[in-house]
């Protein structure tokens, strides 16, 4: 149990065990000064705290949150009914991880690449939830053209390249994508994430040799769940601190609490400006908590419901902000309307996602190739 | 109102399971994540989380029942307790799979475009393999600013095979970057900068070393357009040495044609000689979709005649007859095409005329082309320096027997490499790889002769 305790330790604090307050402000110092032990003769991005939002601001990420959440859960639903089939990668849990960082971009210049539990990304970027639902339904409106599924969504337009099903993959892809903001020379700054798991693969390590050897502008983001699957952390990982994962490539690091929506945007605005301003790659290590399984089919007997449980009561991110607003004035009906927009919202989209028809068969042969030969 | 609990799907495969235990009661608050059931599929035990909240009102089905289909209701939530007695009608249904129909049959393949015709009076330039394919790249850069070249020691070393010779001069380090020795990493970064809008060239230094990258060329750049439904392109050219070279030993000898011909969403180049060689690497690169091409090094260092005009770029998906004949079709592609041509000039004196066809593309087979040849000769021979096993030359026999069985007068033969992997001593490579003499005597069996 010690050893299962372990990898939900924040820098000195415990996610699980202390509030939400206690788990935000005091980690973000205490890693900030281990990282400076470490390297102290090495520059690194400036040390980040919570982001000062107003109130319009909190809502917006508390509607964005909130959206996510129960999206999702509907998502979990739709599955259980069949409606959903294969893999199906919930976000649950991690929601302050994509809105938090997505908000601190430039949607004008930036991309976002990541793996395979990508719905909240899409979300956190304002597309459409009835095209997200429909492409989990297998439809032939959902925004793949019902070709991509769960684990392949793609929106170009919003720069949003996937979507990703091969663990690490992402990263060396997310790479090129830097490596093309730097040849063109456009300002923009790629956000690559991945897991904990996939900061295990080999071309991760490739990948962090080339980009800061050529300094691309990419953020590398590990949204650390606790598990690789039905492995935690610390049974996986030799150097379990996985902020600490690119210091042999002199790539700083810095480790955020995933569960407080203004710190890991707070963060966010660190690392960007480091990144923009020429000085190479930065890696976050979000500290966040999955609640469902790795996948629907995933029983999740590899840890206690009670600490599954202590997560959600304790550290929830929703809860916590919903704790700021309520401090910052905001009204309990205010919060209700939300709640109930967002509902419909989720409803609506799943409607759509139901009713919508699948794709005619010949589409079966088509996008095989862009051209005809 | 009630909300319908139904017995979940918890897992893609499962239609049945055993509600083993109710974890709440009639009557029990619940909210989002609570736990309400366990349930046993024949894999593992589950749990059942709620989703909704309010109070149970009736269970409907008890813990212990076997065999409670998917989508079965099995208890009613609502918003409080006496609010479950009347069970609204059910949400629409999970549609029913619609009947397996058959899937219509694919479209058929585009017309392949001929070659562009050659100007009369056109000089023409002997050029090394090497050469052409350099020329190939620097007039596609000067072109076009978002193609660029990487690989290992492509730029300041001038290329390992000096296929890049002088590029780093005239494109400059931006253009033309040396990489660690980073197989995976650098082909997985090539593959997004050509999601990000650019135009990479992606240099293996040999073909056997992209086994380390072969998931980026397959997941990533081939399934992307039609995962994406058509939004998100990865125009990348992967190329490099392949095949057998002279005396590397096995694991630098494998022609992997075959492997990436299999897969749909590439283009797959193996050309023989200069002319080929650069008008078809200007065609990959101005390719929309994601190429493999497999250059040869014993190929590289020799000369053919190249036209001299402005922008000579050869269809993809066109196969070349190198050399008409009567009496049996040769087909093959890369190296070995040099191979059925010293081979049908032998066949020659010995009174037996060979048609000799150039596949140049593996991907799409120019099947037409195949077929066109074996309705003359009746009788089809294959050469492919590369094992027999699942090859180029067994799909191609596929294809006959498919598409043109009325017009064998004799079973499709092949001359592949031995199915062993590629040895050091000399004359036991000598022994492993197709030649011109191994090729006669099957012609003449398949002859008659």
């Amino acid at each position: 149990m010690c050893g299962a305790r372990r990898h939900v330790n924040l820098g000195e604090g415990d996610l699980a065990a202390k509030g939400q307050k206690s788990a935000t402000a005091k980690p973000a110092k205490a890693a900030a000064k281990a990282q400076g032990a470490v390297l102290s003769n090495r520059e690194k991005p400036e040390a980040h705290g919570r982001y000062p939002a107003d109130l319009a601001t909190m809502e917006a990420f508390y509607r964005e949150m909130l959206l996510i959440r129960r999206f999702e859960e509907k998502a979990g639903q739709l599955y259980g009914l069949g409606l959903i089939g294969g893999f199906c990668h919930l976000y649950i849990g991690q929601e302050a991880v994509a809105v938090g960082l997505q908000s601190a971009l430039d949607p004008k210049r930036d991309s976002v690449i990541t793996g395979y539990r990508d719905h909240g990304h899409m979300l956190a970027y304002g597309i459409d939830p009835n095209v997200i639902m429909a492409e989990l339904t297998g439809r032939a409106a959902g925004i793949s053209r019902g070709k991509g599924g769960s684990m392949h969504m793609f929106s170009v337009e919003h720069k949003f390249y996937g979507g990703h099903g091969i663990v690490g993959a992402q990263v060396a892809l997310g790479n090129g994508l830097a490596f093309a903001h730097k040849y063109r020379d456009d300002g923009g700054v790629c956000l690559a994430y991945f897991g904990d798991g996939a900061a295990n693969q080999g071309q991760v390590y490739e990948s962090f040799n080339m980009a800061e050897l050529w300094k691309l502008p990419i953020v590398f983001v590990i949204e650390n769940n606790q598990y690789a699957m039905g492995t935690s952390v610390n049974r996986a990982s030799a150097e379990d601190q996985l902020y600490r994962r690119g210091e042999s490539f002199r790539i700083p690091g810095v480790q955020v609490n995933g569960m407080d929506v203004l710190e890991v945007r707070d963060a966010a605005e660190k690392a960007l400006a480091w990144v923009r301003s020429g000085k190479g790659p930065v890696l976050l290590e979000l500290k966040t908590y999955r609640y469902r399984g790795h996948s629907m089919s995933d029983p999740a007997k590899y840890r206690s419901r009670e600490e599954v449980q202590a997560v959600r009561e304790k550290s929830d991110p929703i809860e916590g902000l919903k704790a700021d607003l309520l401090k910052a004035g905001a009204s309990e009906d205010a919060l209700k309307a939300i709640d109930q927009e967002i509902r419909k919202i989720v409803s609506v989209a799943a409607d759509f996602a139901e009713s919508a028809p699948e794709p005619d068969l010949p589409e079966l042969y088509t996008d095989v190739l862009v051209e005809n030969y | 109102m009630a909300i319908e609990i139904k017995m979940p799907a918890l897992s893609p495969t499962m239609e049945e399971g055993t509600l083993a235990k109710w974890l709440v009661k009639e009557g029990d608050s619940v909210s989002s994540g609570d736990i309400m059931a366990e349930i046993e599929t024949d894999k593992a035990t589950m749990e059942f989380e709620a989703v909704d909240e309010g109070v149970i009102g009736k269970i409907l089905v008890p813990e212990g029942s076997e065999g409670v289909k998917v989508g079965t209701v099995i208890a009613l939530i609502g918003s409080d307790a006496g609010d479950v007695t009347t069970p609204i009608p059910a949400a629409a249904p999970a549609p029913v799979a619609a009947a397996p129909a058959a899937p219509p049959p694919p479209p058929p393949p585009a017309v392949a475009h001929a070659d562009p015709a050659i100007p009369a009076g056109t000089a023409m330039v002997a050029t090394t393999v090497r050469e052409a394919l350099r020329d190939a790249m620097a007039e596609e850069m000067r072109r076009d600013e978002r193609v660029f070249v990487m690989g290992e020691e492509v730029a300041e070393y001038q290329g390992a095979y000096k296929v890049t010779q002088g590029l780093l001069d005239m494109f400059g380090p931006r253009r033309v970057i040396d990489t660690p020795i980073t197989e995976y990493g650098f082909a997985g970064l090539g593959a997004g900068a050509a999601m990000g809008g650019l135009r990479p060239v992606i240099e293996f230094m040999t073909f056997n070393f992209a086994l380390q990258a072969i998931d980026h060329i397959i997941n990533s750049a081939a399934k992307t357009n039609y995962m994406s439904g058509g939004q998100m392109r990865c125009p990348i050219v992967f190329r490099g040495p392949n095949g057998a070279a002279s005396r590397v030993g096995a694991q630098h000898s494998q022609n992997f044609g075959p492997w990436y011909a299999s897969v749909p969403g590439l283009i797959v180049l193996a050309p023989y000689d200069a002319a080929d060689a650069k008008g078809l690497m200007k065609a990959a690169i101005r390719s929309e979709d994601p190429v493999v091409f497999l250059e040869n090094e014993l190929m590289y260092g020799r000369s053919f005649d190249v036209p001299a005009i402005d922008d000579h770029v050869l269809p993809i998906g066109k196969a070349l007859v190198r050399r008409t004949g009567s009496d049996l079709s040769i087909v093959s592609y890369s190296i070995g095409v040099g191979v059925a041509l010293d081979a049908a000039e032998k066949l020659a004196a010995e009174g037996i005329s060979a048609e000799v066809i150039d596949l140049r593309t593996l991907r799409p087979l120019d099947t037409a082309t195949v077929i066109a040849s074996l309705r003359k000769t009746n009788r089809l021979l294959i050469v492919e320096e590369g094992w027999p096993v699942c090859s180029i030359a067994s799909e191609l026999a596929m294809v006959v027997m498919e598409q043109a069985f009325d017009d064998l007068d004799a079973p499709v033969l092949r001359v592949c490499d031995e199915d062993v992997p590629l040895p050091y001593a000399a004359n036991l490579e000598r022994a492993a790889i197709i030649d011109a003499d191994k090729v006669v005597a099957k012609a003449r069996t398949l002859c008659n002769r």
